[in-house]
């Protein structure tokens, strides 16, 4: 039973607490809006053992404060302003930073205001076990509580908020500090105000508030890691307490953005386009942005018409003039080779380094010669940036960007890591997507040959880089931790262990949790006792998360009953627990080549929820009657108790249904699993699903202790492998169904959209220039056929091959809540099913145990959570699982090539010098410098890249022609080199000196030797 | 994406400083009112609402009236400057009508009627302020309009909005929060604990729905207490402006 109360508001207080203010409606009418707010004197200050405030609810601030600090051996607290939060995240979330923060509501608001995954972060940075952060509500509180004055600006009236709040602090901590008689008088921890802004520190200095600046607080920081905290500042705000020296008189490299009203105005009036801006990662100074009401990309071309974007901004873009359209560059331009000149403090200083200038301009000339063509491309330049996308990025230092000074070893370096001088240096991102950051450091000797995180703050019209700061060093380049800690940086992905909220909400027992002895109730309710079926698990080789086994078996009246078992995950991961919210954040475990990063704690991921044979394991179980012709008769649903009888890997499976002498009833079972597998697949592939291809291949790992890789090879598919996927898309279709039914509004879909006809513009255009082949996109089962056509009668691979650009093409899939779009855009392109979800993996997918939730309350054994009656809630969740979905997909492939480049070095090493490793390929692209090709049997993309101009292009026909006069061609005859041709390439790894970086290199072999091109 | 507005922060605060359970400040003045027979004006948090009563009365128009019980008549009007956005609505506006007939049907029960045949009782609501909960407050008001006038009623009836953020549910909804969440208002009879009222325009899971019914009817209790120090304390002012003074015991009447 909950106390009600009634809030009484004295009238007297009107003025502070009512709050009056006009507000312009999008149909631009003025508003008068009343709002009232009630002031009280139960918001707690936070700190431990405070005689008047009630703390006892969360963990509250240190009674004494942080005492370690150099200018307040009284202890004291920190309460930053908003542009603390705004301008410093990064040091605020160092660990190094261990000082208690007060977190007032006003700065909340505000950061929430300017930005919402700031906000985000700084709700995880309260959230944080290592910080102590309170957050005071200073709004609410009578004390604290202030209204705008007149002529005072938003900005004004928070930061008066702040100090008063301060104020208040200071204050209520000397009341309740009694002094006993006899005693010293207590120590009275400060609570020190912390801005950047001038007139607010002077004000505060007047009415007596401690107050410190963000470097003054740091740099009488205690430990020696002030010099580590001060590169974490950022410098965006430099010039607000130190004014920099080379402000006035730069010139401006890049347009000025259009003002807030303009943009508007343009794209009221459709003059201006908003979208995301790509780069391009064969051309640095070229990327295109798809805009809804145009059918193809816009290009952008050059720094200037660039103007500042950073791949995955939304920006707003203005159109040239269709004379000015041109079709995307042909030429390769590495930003590395380029600006390898191009030195940070040249560029600080803007002297104009005409060399640079003229190579960028001799490469964007290149691509407008191209502007006559029929199929010209719209261009256009970006004039306002709507978002910036701008995470933290994972980089390295140029050693020979280092004053020489440095550069002489170890020791010279490690003294003047510690000397504290400021140096400007560009920081390379690993991506080349991104341009490089420029950064000031006090510890460039010690970050050479480091890979490091930085972050972004500004980029200025008048700078050719962006400016950022140092976060942290991730670890030596080359070394796998660091490199895979880069990637998951890069790609979002959470990694850090599960703490110790989460793994509270695991059962107690531990790993010696175990199905309770049958009864009636407990955990036993309303489940169905399925021990005694032979259920079986068939999984990759070293498969640890077992969430799915099967069990089939001939019924008496000539159907068959088959059952797909998912481990009951929902039944330990709750609702709304710490473990669901992590879950949900994580929305999927990630493979990595040599780590899984986990969705849910390893307890229940690889033991209590997995599948194991032999042992009692709570599932969800989809069993169905089948006609021997694989016809649902019907489906049921039920939560159960299984013992898997055995696990095996694909291959055993397959060994043992292709073995005629046995008969055993585990065998008998895969083998009728097979039989309606087969006439599955053939009915949904009859009804027009794809049967697409990605380039999968295996890392061999040498053995535990040194995760060498031996070798790569490509993934082999069995029969067993089609067995498994058929039975799971069953169970998938056959629950989606059943939660759609039940939630129109909620349940948890999977969708893949029909791609556009124009994507598969090129691709049809390749095939029939090149290869004489149609591909009829009009439906996905034409699609399916017309693949089945696309073959080679020589080369088998080629037919793969186009398989695998045909699913570049494709949109990805998506999940969705089923109340958020038409239903007639539900179906499954790929699969060609009207309706699809995820239920089979809960361990690894959130989506799943969303379903899990769905269904278990569809059939009636549990009520549905109230979170998943919600329309807007399943969208907001749908949103970061698909995010993630996507993150951890990239990751997994940017991990597959990381080894791949690892495999060849080993070995072009076994090999020796000179007899770099050869591989079949094809030509994908052409450029008019080089060629796009993928190596089948590695399962990598790579450039071939020739030197010099001596190649003729032919952009219509997508072949490049050398001529028989060059010296690489034996026989004075011209060679020409088209798309889907079969070379042979020499792939080396090729380390730079400076960065230390590997890098694969392809050259030609064959039909020509390219080193010479 | 949700509104700009925190429904319910971490810190347990709504957007105005309540907390979940916490009803907005209620002020409720029965002061006469022109020729009214009885008259309130309830305030809750930015919410006000006048209600006079006329009645009983002869019907003003014969076909009215019923041989056996009094009729009743609700007439709500909204003031234009009610809201933010001045907005004149006529007495045809269909939501004002259905408002007018939720009121009147809520009432139909618990106003013993039968006593007054052939005769009407007027109830005439005017919305001065609008922020939330509207009906809880017309009907609140006319509880204690009613009161006010001396006509018999059976209980009070106290109404009260409850809605549900996410999980977490709340009382006394503001603007906002209204549009914001699914809501319900719930009127109940305090003393017999019946209920005489739910409307819910938006949509609530069943399940939610018996939390917050239950909510709801548990702060009636709270309003009616409320209710019942404000028509005490009316009657003793009235009684002493009556010149009655404090009252005096029988026996020191006989000394003097």
């Amino acid at each position: 039973m909950v106390e009600i109360t009634i809030r009484k508001r004295p009238h007297s207080e009107a003025v502070i607490s009512t709050r009056k203010f006009f507000k312009k409606t999008a149909r631009g009418k003025v508003v008068k809006v009343l709002r009232e707010r009630y002031l009280r004197d139960d918001v707690a200050c936070g700190i431990q053992s405070c005689a008047s405030c009630d703390n006892s609810t969360a963990d509250p601030l240190p009674f004494a404060g942080d005492t370690q600090h150099k200018a307040f051996p009284d202890g004291h607290y920190i309460l930053p302003d908003t542009n603390v939060f705004l301008h410093q995240m990064d040091l605020m979330e160092s660990s190094l930073f261990k000082p208690p923060i007060i977190l007032l509501q006003t700065v909340m608001d505000e950061v929430r205001h300017r930005s919402i995954p700031l906000y985000n972060r700084l709700k995880a940075l309260v959230r944080m076990d290592d910080k102590r952060v309170w957050v005071f509500y200073n709004e609410y509180r009578s004390e604290t509580a202030i209204i705008a004055e007149e002529d005072e600006s938003p900005n004004d009236r928070n930061d008066r908020g702040i100090r008063k709040a301060a104020e208040w602090y200071n204050e209520h901590i000397k009341l309740n500090r009694h002094v006993v008689r006899g005693q010293p008088p207590p120590k009275l921890p400060a609570v020190v105000l912390m801005t950047e802004d001038a007139a607010n520190k002077r004000k505060a200095e007047e009415s007596g508030i401690p107050v410190t600046s963000i470097r003054q607080y740091i740099s009488l920081f205690p430990e020696a890691s002030a010099a580590q905290l001060l590169d974490l500042l950022s410098n965006a705000e430099d010039n607000v307490l130190e004014p920099r020296v080379t402000g006035g008189g730069k010139q401006a490299l890049y347009a000025e953005y259009y003002d807030e009203s303009m943009l508007q105005a343009g794209l009221a009036t459709g003059n201006l386009y908003k979208g995301h801006f790509n780069a391009s990662s064969y051309n640095y100074l070229q990327g295109s942005v798809m805009v809804h009401e145009l059918p193809k990309p816009v290009l952008l071309i050059g720094r200037e018409n660039l103007n500042r974007a950073v791949h995955g901004d939304q920006v707003i873009i203005e159109l040239f003039d269709e004379d000015k359209w041109g079709v995307e560059g042909d030429e390769v331009v590495d930003q590395e080779s380029t600006l390898k000149d191009d030195d940070a403090a040249d560029s600080d200083e803007e002297e104009e380094n005409d060399d640079v200038l003229r190579k960028e301009a001799d490469a964007v000339r290149a691509s407008e010669a191209k502007a006559t063509k029929k199929e010209a491309q719209p261009t256009g330049r970006v004039v306002g940036i709507v978002k910036r996308n701008w995470r933290p990025i994972v980089c390295h230092i140029d050693a020979t960007a280092l004053p020489s000074s440095s550069t002489f070893g170890s020791a010279a370096s490690s003294t003047s890591a510690t000397s504290l001088s400021t140096q400007t240096l560009l920081a390379h991102p690993t991506s080349t997507l991104l341009p490089r950051i420029r950064i000031r450091t006090r510890q460039g000797p010690a970050l050479v040959g480091k890979k490091i995180l930085v972050a972004i703050d500004s980029w200025h019209a008048t700078s050719r880089y962006p400016d950022g700061h140092f976060v942290r060093v991730l670890g030596d380049v080359g070394g796998e931790d660091a490199e895979r800690e880069g990637l998951m940086l890069e790609y979002g992905i959470s990694y850090g262990a599960f703490g110790s909220a989460i793994l509270g909400c695991l059962p107690p027992e531990g790993d010696k949790w175990v199905v309770v002895p049958k009864s009636e109730d407990g955990m036993w309710k309303g489940r169905e006792d399925l021990r005694d079926l032979t259920i079986c698990s068939i999984d990759p080789p070293n498969c640890q998360d077992i969430d799915d086994a099967l069990h089939a078996r001939p019924l008496p009246n000539g159907n068959i009953e088959a059952g797909v078992h998912i481990a009951d995950v929902s039944n330990f991961v709750l609702a709304d627990t710490p473990m669901d919210t992590e879950a949900a954040a994580r929305g999927t475990t990630v493979y990595l080549v040599d780590k899984r990063i986990d969705m849910l704690p390893a307890l229940l991921g690889t033991n209590l929820c997995s599948l194991r044979p032999n042992v009692e394991r709570l599932a969800f179980s989809a069993i169905w009657e089948l006609t021997p012709n694989a016809e649902i008769v019907n489906v049921r649903f039920t939560k159960s108790v299984i013992r898997s009888k055995a696990a095996f890997t694909y291959e055993e499976a397959q060994i043992r249904k292709d073995n005629p002498a046995l008969q055993d009833p585990l065998t008998t079972a895969i083998r009728l699993l097979n039989t309606l597998a087969q006439k599955l697949k053939a009915a949904r592939m009859a009804a027009g699903a794809l049967n697409l291809a990605s380039p999968e291949v295996k890392i061999h790992l040498d053995s535990a202790e040194s995760s060498d890789p031996i070798d790569v090879e490509q993934k082999e598919l069995r029969e067993t492998n089609s067995l498994v996927e058929e039975f799971m898309l069953l169970a998938n279709i056959s629950v989606a169904r059943k939660i759609f039914d039940a939630f129109p509004a909620t349940a948890v879909l999977r969708r893949h959209l029909p791609p556009p006809q124009t994507n598969f513009d090129k691709l049809k255009d390749i095939l029939k220039k090149r290869k004489g082949l149609t591909l009829d996109v009009s439906s996905s089962g034409a699609l399916a056929e017309s693949l089945d056509r696309c073959v080679d009668a020589e080369e088998p691979a080629f037919n793969t091959l186009v398989r695998i650009m045909a699913t570049r093409c494709m949109l990805p899939a998506e999940y969705f809540g089923a109340g958020s779009v038409g239903r007639d855009t539900f179906g499954h392109y790929g699969l060609a099913s009207d309706i699809y979800t995820h239920f089979t993996s809960p361990i690894r997918r959130y989506a799943d145990v969303l379903a899990h939730r769905q269904l278990a309350a569809a059939i009636g054994y549990a009520p549905l959570h109230a979170s998943l009656h919600s329309k807007a809630n399943v969208e907001r969740i749908l949103e970061v699982v698909n995010r993630r979905h996507r993150m951890a997909q990239m990751a997994g492939r940017a991990s597959v090539e990381y080894y791949v480049g690892l495999a060849l070095k080993g070995r072009n090493e076994r090999q020796g010098r000179g007899q770099a490793v050869t591989e079949e390929a094809f030509v994908i692209r052409t450029f008019r410098n080089g060629l796009g090709v993928f190596v089948t049997k590695l399962g990598i993309e790579g450039l071939v890249m020739f030197k010099r101009d001596l190649t003729e292009f032919d952009a219509d026909n997508y072949c490049v022609t050398i001529p028989g006069s060059s010296a690489a061609v034996p026989g004075n005859q011209d060679v020409v080199i088209s798309v889907f041709d079969k070379v042979v390439v020499k792939i080396e790894v090729e380390t730079d000196k400076n960065t230390q970086k590997g890098k694969v290199k392809m050259s030609l072999v064959q039909p020509v030797d390219s080193s010479s091109l | 994406m949700a509104s700009r507005i925190e429904i319910l922060n971490d810190g347990g605060f709504r957007s105005d400083g309540r907390r979940q359970y916490e009803l907005r400040d209620l002020a409720i003045d029965l002061s006469q009112q022109a020729s009214a027979d009885g008259a309130a004006t309830i305030t809750h948090g930015l919410t006000q609402v006048m209600v006079s009563v006329f009645g009983p009365r002869e019907a003003k128009m014969r076909s009215q009236t019923m041989h056996d019980r009094a009729n009743i008549n609700v007439e709500v009007s909204v003031a234009a400057f009610s809201t933010g956005e001045r907005r004149k609505r006529n007495r045809g506006d269909k939501r004002i009508l259905e408002l007018a007939a939720t009121i009147k049907s809520t009432f139909e029960p618990v106003i013993q009627t039968s006593l007054y045949p052939r005769s009407q009782i007027d109830i005439f609501v005017q919305v001065l302020e609008q922020d939330g909960g509207l009906l809880q407050a017309c009907i609140n008001g006319t509880t204690l309009a009613l009161a006010n006038a001396g006509i018999p009623l059976i209980d009070f009836v106290c109404a009260v909005t409850g809605g549900v953020h996410l999980t977490a549910p709340m009382l006394d909804l503001t603007l906002i929060e209204e549009n914001d969440v699914p809501h319900v208002s719930v009127a109940v009879l305090p003393k017999t604990g019946k209920v005489t009222l739910v409307t819910m325009e938006t949509r609530l899971h069943v399940e939610r729905f018996e939390e917050i019914f239950r909510l709801a009817g548990q702060a009636g209790k709270v309003i009616h207490a409320e209710f019942k120090r404000a028509l005490r304390d009316r009657t003793t002012t009235l009684v002493g402006a009556m010149g009655a003074g404090p009252r005096i015991s029988a026996e020191e009447e006989m000394e003097y």
